[in-house]
């Protein structure tokens, strides 16, 4: 368990480094402080969405060592000393990662809102799966709800960055 | 300049194609939203800025004897604790015929959701322990949850001024219907019933409101600046000109961030009263208890046909549920039965209907406006008409479709219609008379319905005299880029986009130099929003003007610097060269621009569009009315599953007579999710309340909507035209359209499959299981 020191009112706080993309950040922090609020409200990570905060609509997904998680649903101590990717840290390099560049060639993105989560699920499937099949690829976002696109463009986009042929 | 390559020998002189519009540009908003750089309105934080969150009624209907806060006016953190005391008592609404809503209940609450009391808080956290310390004593009274039995004299009435609970009648009559029934071949009835349905944007409502020196600032989540700023200024008593509402990136709209809410309204009063900027928000319940979306209804259906399938008359009976408030309902009752002539020619054409109030949360305008249900009904009813007449479901349609240049019986005028090609083509690329003749495997079913929308309403929400849409195109100084100024309001269908496509054309430049600054009532003209399918036809004209306007001031500068008549130049993809003489070098737009600015100062253009007069004089005729309509087909192939009632859509076609297609790829996408949400509504969705009348799945685990496993593979087509003179490039609206088949469609497809009529919406599993079951059992008990 984190350290924690206790405040006036007798509420702990604890003491938790997280690597945000590649960054370490020392912060203190409310038993009850969720990931998505630790990356948005300390951070300014706001990539990161807030959709339901019940994990069922995936707009908060973030990769937690790598495996997507809903960050609404993992308090910040529990990410204490472990790697979080958000959308801002995706790619590496000033340019767009593969799957961004896909999902904006495809018109897999409209109203956006769900685009960070969805990106961050398909960045975790191809980093597993580098050839998945349609089936697998419509597995691999199915946490994640869209109420714009009606998922196909995304399927699509999320194809074209594995590298197969996807008829567009 | 450099990166422009001039042509040795003027070659661009050619039959004119358009250069930036028909083209899947890539959003103007694209990368910022890839990257999570770009910021909604739950995403904006300002110095000192303050949380809120309202407290809500846990009765459907009870009487406020009192609200006592000083237990939470005491919590740290707590700096403003509000109750009606402290905010306007003008009712508002959206709907000026029925203003129904307090910003904060007075005497009473009309839904477990209601508006009771406002706290502002140093964070989130505190907002809720102020809300738990806030003591409100109810007289709970007798609630009306059923809309079927709202009218009945023994049900109590939920507002003092609309006595048997009566938010909206309708009683419409076009020419003889009993005379046409009589002399009918075959007249048969059905009845239909939709449920409740929830527009559920991914991202949820917020606003953040900063009243200072007398004047408000607003930012929202909200589909329209212009009437966020009229309601809210008509709230408060001050001048629109002291109101600016702001639009970050919406996360969705469809129909529900429309009109202002409570968060809005309390945040405008908390920040006046603490001096601090305020960030309301709603959680996924708090906006499921707002609602705003699609109303359930009853629908009865009666139509008199000839022998060979010709509908002679049709009688459109509806109930509406329009909850506890009127929201954009009496549109929605208009709506209903407005748009149901459009796809069908018939001349005898009774409409009746009833929008009731409940105390339920109040219904308005979800994508395809009180169309949708009523279709399904209509289509459902039609194919049960086919068979009874032994006509093939296509070929009824055919024998009765709408053609070009006609007028429905109640009033609206269509130019542009390629309906029948559409049905045409339905038939050819589904392999549907094959299908037909062969027959599919057991428990397969393929099903059809036609669609219409309006492109843009015909009138304002309020009566005004503005234009529907303005914008204005500023040039920048040196002619590398413009900026289109215009408040028409891109909650995700990609309007900033195909604005810009459609400016650069008529400027004769490049969509790439476009940049946009849109969404602020003070930085941009009028735009009525985001609704009824209205912007890309109507802020495009406007688009068009500015732009034609900019071409033609850069042309006459150019005509001096070529030392040509302005008359013999063209501009295209920002190159301005000459019509008639080929060896003339052509120049840059850059240059003339820059010059033009060098002799004449700013290069701006101006825009404006505004409706003409529309419809008929009968009692509701405004609605429904639009300057254009497009039309479609959809097909849907359903496997069902007789063992568990399972429906799976298999495949899904849709044809399309959209007009001018501006941006291919966005048009695709709006009819993949308007087919998406329709499928969904049609098989999984409905808000369900418990006894009490509180929603007992206000959550998207408990309110299923399609995930990418549900949504079917999907083929786009097109019957392409440019015919529409009452457009743009003679384009038409795609957004809505969309979803105005696909219940009929889906419906069809089961029917086709099991043989069953599941008369009510949601075609559940559980529900096409039961009707496979009662249709079992009746065939064991024949035998």
């Amino acid at each position: 368990m984190s350290n924690f020191i206790v405040d006036n009112n007798g509420i702990k706080r604890y003491l938790v480094t997280i690597n945000v993309n590649g960054i370490e950040y020392t912060k203190v922090v409310k038993a009850n402080t969720l990931l998505v609020n630790f990356l948005r409200e300390e951070l300014d990570l706001t990539g990161t969405k807030k959709g339901c905060e019940l994990g069922d609509c995936g707009s908060c997904t973030v990769l937690l060592e790598g495996k997507p998680v809903n960050s609404c649903l993992i308090l910040a101590i529990e990410a204490d000393g472990m790697k979080v990717t958000t959308i801002e840290g995706v790619a590496s390099t000033a340019n767009l990662d593969n799957i961004q560049e896909k999902f904006l060639e495809y018109g897999a993105i409209q109203c956006g809102y769900c685009s960070a989560g969805m990106i961050l699920s398909a960045k975790a499937l191809l980093t597993e799966n580098p050839k998945p099949t349609e089936e697998e690829v419509r597995a691999g976002i199915s946490g994640n709800l869209c109420r714009c696109t009606g998922y196909i463009n995304i399927i699509k986009a999320i194809m074209a960055a594995s590298g197969q042929e996807v008829m567009n | 300049m450099e990166g422009i390559r001039y042509p040795k020998e003027n070659t661009l002189y050619k039959k004119k194609e358009y250069t930036q519009i028909g083209q899947s540009k890539p959003r103007i908003d694209g990368v910022s939203k890839a990257t999570g750089a770009g910021k909604y309105c739950g995403d904006l934080k300002f110095p000192n800025m303050l949380y809120g969150k309202m407290l809500t009624s846990p009765h459907a209907h009870a009487k406020i004897l009192s609200i006592d806060t000083s237990a939470a006016e005491k919590i740290p953190g707590v700096i403003k604790v509000i109750t009606h005391k402290d905010v306007p008592s003008l009712k508002y609404g959206i709907s000026p015929a029925r203003w129904d809503e307090n910003v904060l209940c007075i005497d009473k609450v009309r839904f477990v959701g209601d508006k009771v009391a406002a706290v502002a808080c140093v964070d989130e956290e505190t907002c809720y322990k102020a809300l738990k310390a806030i003591k409100v004593e109810y007289e709970v009274l007798p609630a009306v949850l059923n809309y079927r039995t709202a009218m009945n004299e023994d049900m109590p009435q939920i507002h003092d001024e609309y006595p048997r609970n009566i938010n909206t009648e309708i009683h419409q009559l076009f020419g003889d219907v009993d005379k046409a029934l009589e002399e009918a071949y075959h007249v048969r009835t059905d009845v239909f019933e939709g449920q409740r349905t929830y527009q559920c944007p991914i991202e949820p409502h917020s606003a953040i409101s900063i009243w200072k020196d007398n004047k408000l600032t607003v930012y929202s989540s909200t589909q329209s600046v212009h009437y966020f700023q009229y309601y809210i200024a008509r709230e408060f008593g001050l001048k629109m000109g002291d109101v600016r509402v702001i639009r970050p990136l919406v996360g969705g709209g469809f129909g529900g961030k429309l009109e202002p809410t409570g968060l809005e309204f309390n945040g405008a009063v908390l920040s006046k009263l603490t001096g601090r900027p305020v960030k309301m928000f709603y959680d996924r319940a708090e906006m499921f208890a707002h609602n705003r979306g699609r109303h359930q209804g009853h629908y009865e259906i009666t139509t008199g046909v000839t022998k060979e399938g010709k509908i002679l008359a049709a009688k459109a009976n509806f109930v509406l549920d329009g909850g506890a408030y009127t929201s954009l309902g009496i549109a929605t009752a208009y709506y209903a039965g407005g748009l149901l002539p459009l796809t069908y020619d018939f001349e005898n054409y009774q409409f009746d209907l009833m929008r009731m109030y409940t105390n339920l949360p109040a219904c308005g305008a979800q994508r395809g406006h009180g169309a949708p249900q009523p279709k399904y009904a209509f289509e459902s009813h039609l194919d049960n008409v086919a068979r009874d007449l032994g006509i093939d479901p296509i070929e009824i349609r055919k024998r009765n479709a709408r053609q070009p240049n006609t007028n429905t019986c109640n009033g609206m005028g269509i130019q542009s219609c390629h309906l029948t090609e559409a049905l045409e083509k339905i038939e050819t690329i589904t392999d549907w008379k094959a299908k037909k003749e062969k027959g599919l495997p057991k428990g397969r079913g393929i099903g059809m319905a036609t669609g219409s929308f309006v492109t843009g309403a015909g009138y304002p929400i309020y009566r005004n005299d503005y234009p529907s849409s303005s914008c204005m195109v500023r040039v920048n100084e040196d002619g590398t880029s413009a900026t289109l100024y215009a408040n028409a309001i891109d909650i995700g269908q990609g309007s900033d986009t195909v604005l810009c496509q459609m400016t650069a054309e008529a400027m004769g430049y490049r969509y790439e130099n476009m940049k946009i600054v849109t969404g602020d009532t003070e930085t941009a003209p009028l735009d009525f929003g985001a609704y009824s399918s209205r912007q890309t036809a109507y802020c495009g004209w406007a688009c068009k003007r500015a732009g034609e306007e900019i071409k033609a001031k850069i042309l006459e500068t150019a005509g001096f610097m070529m030392h040509l008549p302005p008359e013999d130049l063209e501009c295209e993809e920002g190159i301005i060269f000459s019509k008639s003489r080929p060896k003339v070098e052509p120049i840059t737009f850059e240059e003339a621009a820059k010059k033009y600015f060098i002799i004449k100062g700013p290069l701006v253009g101006t825009g404006v569009y505004t409706v003409p007069r529309l419809g008929g004089y009968h009692k509701g005729a405004p609605v429904a009315t639009s300057p254009s309509y497009s039309f479609c087909t959809q097909a849907a192939e359903v496997q069902v599953d007789e063992e568990t009632g399972e429906v799976d859509v298999i495949h899904a076609w849709d044809v399309h007579d959209a007009g001018q297609i501006i941006n291919p790829a966005l048009m695709k996408g709006q009819v993949h999710g308007a087919f998406g949400m329709g499928i969904s509504e049609t098989i999984m969705e409905e808000v369900v309340f418990n006894k009490d009348g509180k929603i007992i799945n206000p959550d998207v685990g408990g309110y299923r909507i399609i995930t990418a496993l549900d949504m079917p593979d999907f083929t786009n087509d097109l019957i392409p035209s440019n015919d529409e003179p009452a457009t743009p490039w003679g384009l038409k609206e795609i957004g809505e359209g969309s979803n105005n088949p696909t219940m009929g469609a889906v419906r069809n497809a089961i029917y086709d499959a099991i043989g069953v009529n599941v008369a009510s919406l949601p075609l559940s599993y559980e529900k096409v299981w039961r009707a496979i079951k009662e249709k079992k059992e009746k065939e064991q008990a024949a035998k």
